[in-house]
């Protein structure tokens, strides 16, 4: 009923009086409001939910990115593109199984990294004794401003086999490795120093995804290891300070009555701090695990995947595919299963931490 | 949660004298006087740690950008070039006859998508803003549950398919496929929203009464008041913008339309400067890029953590 109000301006003739008053307004602010909305709509429906309906439609083909996806040329080969990556014995699962790997490292040790520097820097910036907060806030947050690019081309330069890291390193007496060309992952390096130096045969037998256990279980490479620096390095600064806002929720009044009660500094952070911070962890938590599933732009710069592919990643082997080769529907079918993982983790992530809060 | 921030902000001033006297009076009162001394040296230790880590690199960079190449391979930690060389800012320059970097291609360019892209976002987010938190249309839910939506698409699985499409569109390799893709922003929509509900809805109605129409009443009387929220905008999409990298490689491959970070990133992986070759010219050309945006944010930078925190609104 009410939609033939807006339509037809004599409609309103027949309405009740009380209602006549208020509808020459109404039928405004309907056409306005969607007038208001349309740019952001057609934004949105062209560039992202087409996109995305598209690269459905892609994922589908054997499309080597010339003429158009529509016009029949290209093949359908329906799933197969997602059985090369995820069943298939072959190139591209063994690639895409490692891509897996090296994140999931990643991810894992980041994501911790993250956490634990970014609430440091809050707390140390919240700090009442100290002097200059903000101060320090701002050179904290300063590398997470500036591009991916210019800090990947800076830890280039610092991560040389002589570069920054590896002299300060040496002043410590220890003999850094060549950080980008070192393909050994820390998880071997260490069990190799117990005397593990080959796999077990457990491990090295059984395989998961053509990839056999012992592979699974190298942790990050070294080359790796510089990346997660780069990125805590350059992803605290915004962390902290998400962390920052939740800090100034607690209520100072709290902390002084424990502090009065005779709770230590370190009772105060465990059974005051951490519980009340609860939500800003698991907020961060979140949007790290997030991001960290999608790094991309340092990979490009920094290692595209080496050293003996321990950097390669899902996103950039989405992107190598598609555009260094010309597989449009290996890359797009590689993007998806990428989405899939981040919204299941992401669920589960929600999942976890509502049930805590309750 | 950053709601509350935005909202806390125009009495901040007021409130943060008394947020900061009384607990340190009430620290000093009741720590001995030694703990004191060591939360302070633990904590004064712990920021200058923490600046030499987080200050320290871009020293590096800017310090090496001077140096001779042999310079910077042979001392990478010194912050003293010896001997101080403008070799890689004459490149960037344009004053070295015999190697060349179209820089001010790439910064004509990063700065004109920029400020269109900031431009355009300002316009669509405060026009959707405004309609999600005041209008009453049909459709209205099925929009803003859209734009929620939005926030769970993962950027960098975007990159395919926002290629096929301006492929198909016969965007690619041009402007308005730079540009119009970066419209899409809905954190800056939800932001606009939230700012807008803050403001009291009798202005509104009182705007209506006098006779202004829906888009004057939005234009003159409400936006003005939600200036906060435009300038976390205007931050948000000029820092994103300037920094943006993976969709402008995948939206062009022509040269010309290379962004300062498409440039050095083009030349530093497989391009002429791939390898450990001329680190102060890739330096230079970093810092370069970074002193737009340190620039501002040297003088904005309580907006620039404003409008960070403000993101946590995912």
């Amino acid at each position: 009923m009410t939609s033939t109000v807006t339509r037809e301006p004599s409609a309103g003739r027949i309405k009740p009086v009380r209602r006549r008053a208020t509808s020459g307004h109404l039928r405004q602010e309907r056409r306005a409001g969607w007038l208001f909305v349309a740019p952001a709509v057609i934004v949105l429906v062209v560039f992202l939910f087409a996109p995305i309906i598209m690269a459905a439609w892609v994922s589908l083909l054997d499309w080597n990115g010339q003429s158009s996806p529509f016009s029949g040329e290209a093949e359908f080969v329906g799933l197969s593109n997602y059985q090369a990556l995820l069943t298939d014995a072959g190139l591209l699962r063994s690639d895409f199984m490692l891509s897996v790997r090296n994140t999931v490292y990643f991810v894992l040790f980041n994501v911790t990294g993250v956490v634990v520097v970014s609430f440091a820097l809050a707390m140390a910036v919240n700090s009442y004794v100290l002097r200059g907060r903000s101060f320090f806030r701002t050179i904290f947050y300063f590398p997470a401003i500036t591009s991916s690019v210019a800090i990947s081309v800076l830890f280039l330069f610092l991560f040389q086999g002589a570069g920054v890291v590896n002299v300060v390193l040496s002043w410590v007496g220890i003999d850094g490795p060549t950080w980008f060309r070192d393909p050994r992952g820390v998880l071997h390096i260490v069990l190799s120093w117990f005397g593990v130096d080959a796999a077990p045969a457990a491990l090295a037998d059984t395989t998961m995804g053509g990839l056999s256990l012992w592979e699974w279980l190298s942790g990050p490479s070294v080359a790796m290891c510089a990346l997660i620096t780069l990125s805590i390095w350059a992803s605290s600064g915004t962390f902290m300070l998400f962390f920052l806002v939740g800090l100034q929720d607690i209520p100072v009044e709290l902390e002084e009555a424990t502090a009065i009660d005779g709770a230590g500094a370190w009772r105060r952070f465990r059974h005051l701090t951490v519980p009340l911070m609860r939500r800003s962890i698991v907020l961060v938590i979140t949007l790290a695990l997030i991001s960290s599933w999608q790094v991309f732009d340092q990979v490009f710069i920094l290692s595209q995947g080496a050293p003996a592919k321990t950097t390669l990643t899902p996103a950039y082997i989405s992107y190598v595919r598609s555009f260094g080769d010309g597989q449009f529907g290996v890359g797009a079918a590689v993007a998806f299963v990428l989405f899939a993982i981040i919204i299941v983790l992401t669920l589960v992530q929600r999942w976890v931490g509502r049930e805590r809060r309750t | 949660m950053s709601g509350l921030t935005l909202r806390r902000r125009p009495d901040r001033r007021a409130a943060r004298p008394a947020r900061d006297a009384v607990p340190v009076v009430l620290t000093d009162r009741y720590s001995p006087l030694p703990r004191k001394v060591a939360v302070r040296v633990i904590g004064y230790g712990l920021l200058a740690l923490g600046t030499l880590l987080y200050l320290g690199p871009f020293l590096v960079q800017v310090a090496t950008s001077f140096k001779t190449d042999a310079d910077a391979v042979a001392n990478p930690v010194s912050l003293i070039p010896s001997p101080v060389s403008m070799a890689a800012w004459e490149i960037v320059a344009g004053s070295n006859p015999a190697y060349s970097v179209p820089v001010f291609r790439w910064l004509g360019n990063s700065f004109f998508v920029t400020i269109s892209v900031t431009l355009g976002r300002l316009i669509i987010d405060s026009l959707a803003g405004y309609a999600l938190a005041r209008l009453r249309f049909r459709g209205r839910t099925v929009v803003f549950a859209g734009v929620v939506a939005v926030l769970a698409v993962p950027g960098v699985v975007l990159l395919i398919p926002k290629f096929l499409v301006l492929n198909e569109l016969g965007m690619f390799d041009s402007y308005s496929g730079m540009i119009l893709p970066l419209f899409c922003d809905a954190v800056g929509i939800l932001l606009m929203k939230t700012a807008f509900e803050a403001v009291p809805t009798e202005l509104d109605e009182a705007a209506r009464i006098d006779g202004a129409g829906v888009f004057r009443t939005f234009w003159s009387v409400i936006l003005p008041l939600v200036r906060p929220a435009l300038v976390t905008v205007t931050i948000l999409s000029f820092q994103g913008s300037w920094n943006e990298f993976t969709h402008f490689l995948i939206a062009t491959s022509d040269p010309d339309l290379a962004t300062m970070n498409l440039g050095i990133a083009r030349l530093t992986a497989g391009g002429d400067l791939q390898g450990s070759q001329q680190f102060p010219l890739k330096l230079a050309l970093a810092t370069l890029s970074t002193i737009p945006i340190a620039i501002v944010y040297v003088f904005f930078s309580r907006y620039f953590m404003r409008s960070g925190s403000a993101t946590g609104l995912k």
